[in-house]
């Protein structure tokens, strides 16, 4: 079988006209490292597997016939392919982070240890309950945490990320209002929400409308009033929102939400600036994901894994997803699948995922609950704020800052590209960053501000690391504002220089596949897939 | 606060900059109504890690590990050996703290390992083109699903009896707020699938045929004449993968005529955790690429000529596209992608091939000496390793009679699909290279015992 045949032949990795001159295209420390199908010398493993017993074959006349592909290391060619690749990336572990809305904070180490207990790594979904009564009682612990923090009623944990979770608050919105014969169509949406907003609310079936917001970044209340109406289902509100401001006026739009029969979904994102301060229940709110890689700090790991429970409202929580945990008077905690759902758990959507959740996300993040505490979740949300603010006092005379007249910012400072040299842009500035050593901030969203870079610092930096970071960013606004040319070519230390974006898309490679042999003519890129 | 750094003395200076008196003056947006002013009540303080450690410990151990029980349990998570290099590497910062790869630049690593590992599973499942990972195996069902009413504009999915229970109840769940008609049925304790039944029941209006590869009986069955029925009326057939490992042995769905291939990737490098985090593979047909959800890393050049990677045709993507996104999927499951490759590169063809051989030898084995148990019979004709068992008695508590025992004997069809009667004496026993001789004598004592 080949592999993207319409392709291009891949080039060698070393080669290139700004080669450092070195044979091996290594600079020192940093080495360049082939693909493992370039690697593969056919037959090695990198496992001791015991001998197969001889048995009759009961495949159905199934076997394969023909060999996979796939290529094998040893272990130490393995161990030594993925560490050169990991120093190819940037990680928290190295230094400050700052990407708006994601909360890049510190993982701490604990959790790692924590989730990897024999008692809580090596269990099955579906072992028969009485041999995993501790990880009932781990996540039913996890969830009365998260529903005291929020000060809300119920929770569903099984949500695999945040977007999952918005499903789930949606799917529950869905299932109450047809409960009630209340068929309603409409989502309404702020621009500046996640881009997995709309995406979500359309994903379930419902059409979505944007809510303007004022000229402080904040949802217009009067505007939303209007809108309205018998056919809203709900309206979701980011909160703090993705300029990093507080919407004061959340109590007002639930009560008007509510009023005109519809629900309000909250996307937790931005939890981390509020945790121990605000309880998302106490605004009106009738569901709220929590992306626990983000306030309660599971690793990010290169895109996921995440997990996003909800939390419910009295209102919805009897709509909410199998399986869940539920406690009695008596103390005692109880998973509730399929079979149990039918008495105790009659109204709910149904199953969202195969199993339970995360459950190895739920263990780091109640590990770093109970490691914090009540005191220490405050104490992490005001700092958090504080490192914020600190950053967009200390850059507002270099960077315009949109909203900085309206008063502090929540955890996250947010800047646009006003004021840069004609043909400079935040892309510049952002790979401009990445030569001072730090990973740049949040690029072009939200949609609201023109060419935003949205700054989240966590509340996990030393005021040293904050002053490091304010020189580098103020260093490089200057230049994008002189129209500095070098810039343009930005970054020139990193692994790789700036990537042609438009080359991947236009003629897409998506796979690997063997080069022709020496002497047939290389296949050229080509354009793939119906639109 | 040991994970916090700011001292008091910062703090001071830092509010001096801002030109703020306290922290609470930057919370004045929030109304003073919904201001806490101190620490939850009735919550505990922060606690040391020694008394954290203790309290987790302690929760831990009230649970059987796979590993210190004779172990059979299957149906969509699978015990296998993890080589101890596989957490060794996922526990490095530069992978474990890394963010999704936005800043190419700066992100090499994840986008060669992604790269890398779509191409992995392509391989494996018999695609062209595979996406970064979904969040696990259910997930990438119903992706796979709505994928296919995309391409043939046609919302009526046909699902085999033998798919995973709990992938069609989260199928059911979203075609009942998306519209989608889904067929489904319930398995039978028989050797033979539903393949006739499917053939028969593809019509003009079907957008896809929803196989399970081994099923959830662990039934192997032909896939290529039922991709023939369904190309024959311009439908797709969709192949679900729960246990990876067969594919070193069995021919892949992809190479039998299935357009889109998912699976279940935690066999290969993630533990069993209770669920999750698991990793969903999904494959498919290079011409439908445009049609996939989740994100895709794809090869291009730096500015001095240099191969490098980046996520590509995210115009398909929710940060884009919003509302007509091609689905709502804003993560993949990153870590857990790059323990699947590491493994199956430490595996690689050789050594996959073996372990695949090892589970079935095994399961073989162990199929043999059940089935002639007084009362017992294996209904599969086929399988690979896993298999079922029609007790003389119902299975569900006799599960838990075995958990008396000390044996963790397999996976009842009564606690997967409560109130069939049918299905209820029918007990899913898996095996993989991890049981031992002894694990199996424990086995066929406590069956022959709770079996009578």
């Amino acid at each position: 079988m080949t592999i993207n045949q319409s392709g291009w032949k891949p080039s060698t990795p070393v080669k290139g006209p700004g080669d450092t001159g070195t044979v091996t295209g290594n600079r020192a420390l940093m080495l360049e490292e082939p693909l493992i199908f370039e690697l593969d010398a056919g037959e090695s493993a990198g496992v001791d597997l015991p001998d197969v017993p001889q048995v009759t074959c009961r495949l159905g006349g199934l076997e394969r016939s023909e060999r996979i592909g796939l290529p094998g290391l040893t272990e130490p060619e393995t161990v030594r392919h993925y560490t050169r690749l990991s120093r190819q990336n940037y990680g928290i572990d190295l230094g400050l982070f700052p990407l708006g809305s994601c909360t890049m904070k510190h993982n701490p180490r604990l959790n790692e240890k924590m989730a990897r207990l024999p008692g809580f790594a090596d269990i099955h979904p579906l072992a028969p309950k009485e041999t995993v009564s501790g990880a009932i009682e781990l996540i039913n612990e996890l969830a009365f945490w998260l529903i005291d923090l929020t000060g809300m009623h119920g929770l569903a944990m099984s949500p695999k990320a945040g977007a999952h979770g918005e499903l789930c608050g949606l799917l529950c919105i869905r299932a109450a209002l047809e409960a009630r014969g209340d068929a309603r169509e409409v989502v309404l949406v702020p621009e500046s929400a996640h881009g997995t907003n709309p995406a979500t609310a359309a994903f379930c079936g419902y059409r979505v409308e944007n809510i303007p917001a004022n000229s402080d970044g904040r949802v217009d209340l009067e505007a939303l009033k209007e809108r309205l109406g018998p056919d809203v289902a709900a309206v979701m509100i980011t909160n703090p929102n993705t300029c990093g401001l507080f919407e004061p006026d959340m109590k007002a739009i639930s009560e008007a939400v509510h009023a005109a029969g519809g629900l309000v979904y909250c996307d937790g994102a931005n939890f981390n600036a509020i945790v121990g301060k605000v309880r998302p229940g106490d605004l009106g709110i009738d569901a709220m994901h929590i992306n626990l890689h983000k306030t309660f700090s599971t690793p990010h790991g290169g895109g996921g894994p995440g997990s996003g429970p909800v939390v419910l409202s009295e209102a919805l929580s009897p709509f909410g997803p199998i399986p869940y945990t539920a406690r009695y008077a008596d103390g005692s905690v109880k998973l509730i699948e399929e079979e149990e759902a039918a008495n105790e758990h009659p109204s709910s959507f149904g199953r969202m995922t195969a199993f339970h959740g995360q459950m190895g996300m739920f263990t780091r993040a109640l590990t770093y609950i109970l490691s914090h505490g009540a005191d220490g979740l405050k104490q992490v949300a005001e700092d958090a704020v504080l490192n914020a603010n600190y950053i967009l006092r200390s850059l507002e005379d270099v960077l315009d800052a949109p909203f900085a007249h309206s008063g502090p910012c929540m955890h996250e400072a947010i800047f646009s590209d006003r004021g840069f040299a004609d043909g400079f842009t935040t892309l510049d500035l952002a790979k401009a960053l990445i030569d001072e050593g730090f990973h740049p901030m949040t690029m072009y969203f939200p949609l609201v501000v023109h060419g935003a870079m949205l700054v989240e610092p966590t509340e996990t930096e030393s005021k040293a690391a904050l002053d490091q970071f304010i020189a580098a960013l103020r260093h490089v606004a200057e230049r994008a504002r002189a129209g500095d040319e070098a810039l343009k070519s930005a970054p020139i230390h990193a692994p790789r220089r700036r990537l042609d974006e438009t080359l991947a898309a236009r003629k897409p490679i998506v796979a690997y596949r063997q080069p022709a042999p020496d002497g047939a003519e290389s296949p050229t890129r080509s354009e793939v897939g119906d639109r | 606060m040991r994970y916090l750094p700011l001292s008091d003395t910062d703090r001071r200076a830092m509010l001096g900059t801002i030109g703020a008196s306290s922290v609470d003056e930057l919370f004045r947006d929030v109304p003073e109504s919904a201001r806490l002013s101190g620490p939850i009540a009735g919550l505990p303080m922060h606690a040391p890690e020694m008394a954290v450690e203790r309290h987790l410990t302690a929760l831990a151990r009230k649970n059987t590990p796979a590993g210190e029980a004779p172990f059979f349990l299957g149906c969509g998570a699978y015990k296998h050996h993890i080589p101890a290099s596989v957490d060794h590497l996922i526990q490095r910062g530069e992978f474990l703290t890394a963010y999704t790869p936005y800043q190419p630049e700066i992100a090499q690593g994840t986008l060669q390992v992604l790269f890398e590992f779509k191409t992995q599973v392509a391989l494996l499942l018999g695609c062209e083109v595979a996406n970064a990972s979904m969040y696990d195996g259910s997930t990438a069902c119903w992706e796979a699903i709505g994928m296919a009413r995309r391409i043939t504009r046609r919302a009526k999915a046909i699902l085999s009896s033998g798919l995973h229970p709990h992938y069609v109840s989260v199928c059911k769940t979203m075609a009942r707020f998306t519209g989608d008609t889904l067929e489904s049925a319930l398995p039978q304790l028989a050797a033979e699938t539903d393949t006739d039944h499917l053939i028969a029941s593809i019509d003009d209006a079907t957008s896809a045929v929803v196989v399970q590869y081994p099923d959830i009986l662990g039934r192997v069955t032909d896939l290529q004449p039922i991709a023939d029925a369904a190309h024959a009326k311009g439908a797709l057939l969709i192949a679900v993968i729960t246990e990876p490992v067969a594919l070193g042995l069995l021919k892949a769905p992809g190479e039998m005529g299935a357009d889109i291939v998912v699976g279940e990737g935690q066999s290969i490098g993630v533990g069993l955790q209770f669920g999750g985090p698991y990793v969903g593979l999904f494959a498919c047909r290079e011409k439908h690429i445009r049609q996939m959800p989740g994100r895709l890393a794809g090869e291009t050049v730096d500015a001095e000529g240099k191969r490098g990677f980046v996520l590509t045709l995210s115009t398909r993507e929710q940060h884009i596209r919003r509302e007509k996104a091609t689905s709502n999927i804003c993560t993949n499951s990153g870590l857990c992608a790059l323990a699947f490759s590491i493994h199956m590169t430490l595996l690689g063809e050789k050594g996959l091939r073996q372990l695949a051989e090892l589970n079935h030898a095994r399961a073989v084995q162990l199929a043999e000496r059940l089935s002639v148990l007084p009362g017992v019979r294996l209904v599969n004709d086929s399988f690979f390793n896993e298999f079922t068992l029609e007790l003389p008695v119902e299975a569900r508590p006799a599960v838990h009679a075995m958990v008396k025992k000390g044996v963790l004997g397999g996976v009842s069809l009564g606690r997967l699909y409560p109130g069939a009667d049918a299905l209820e004496q029918g007990l899913v026993v898996a095996v993989t290279e991890t049981a031992t001789d002894a694990d199996f004598d424990a086995l066929e004592a406590a069956l022959k015992e709770v079996a009578k």
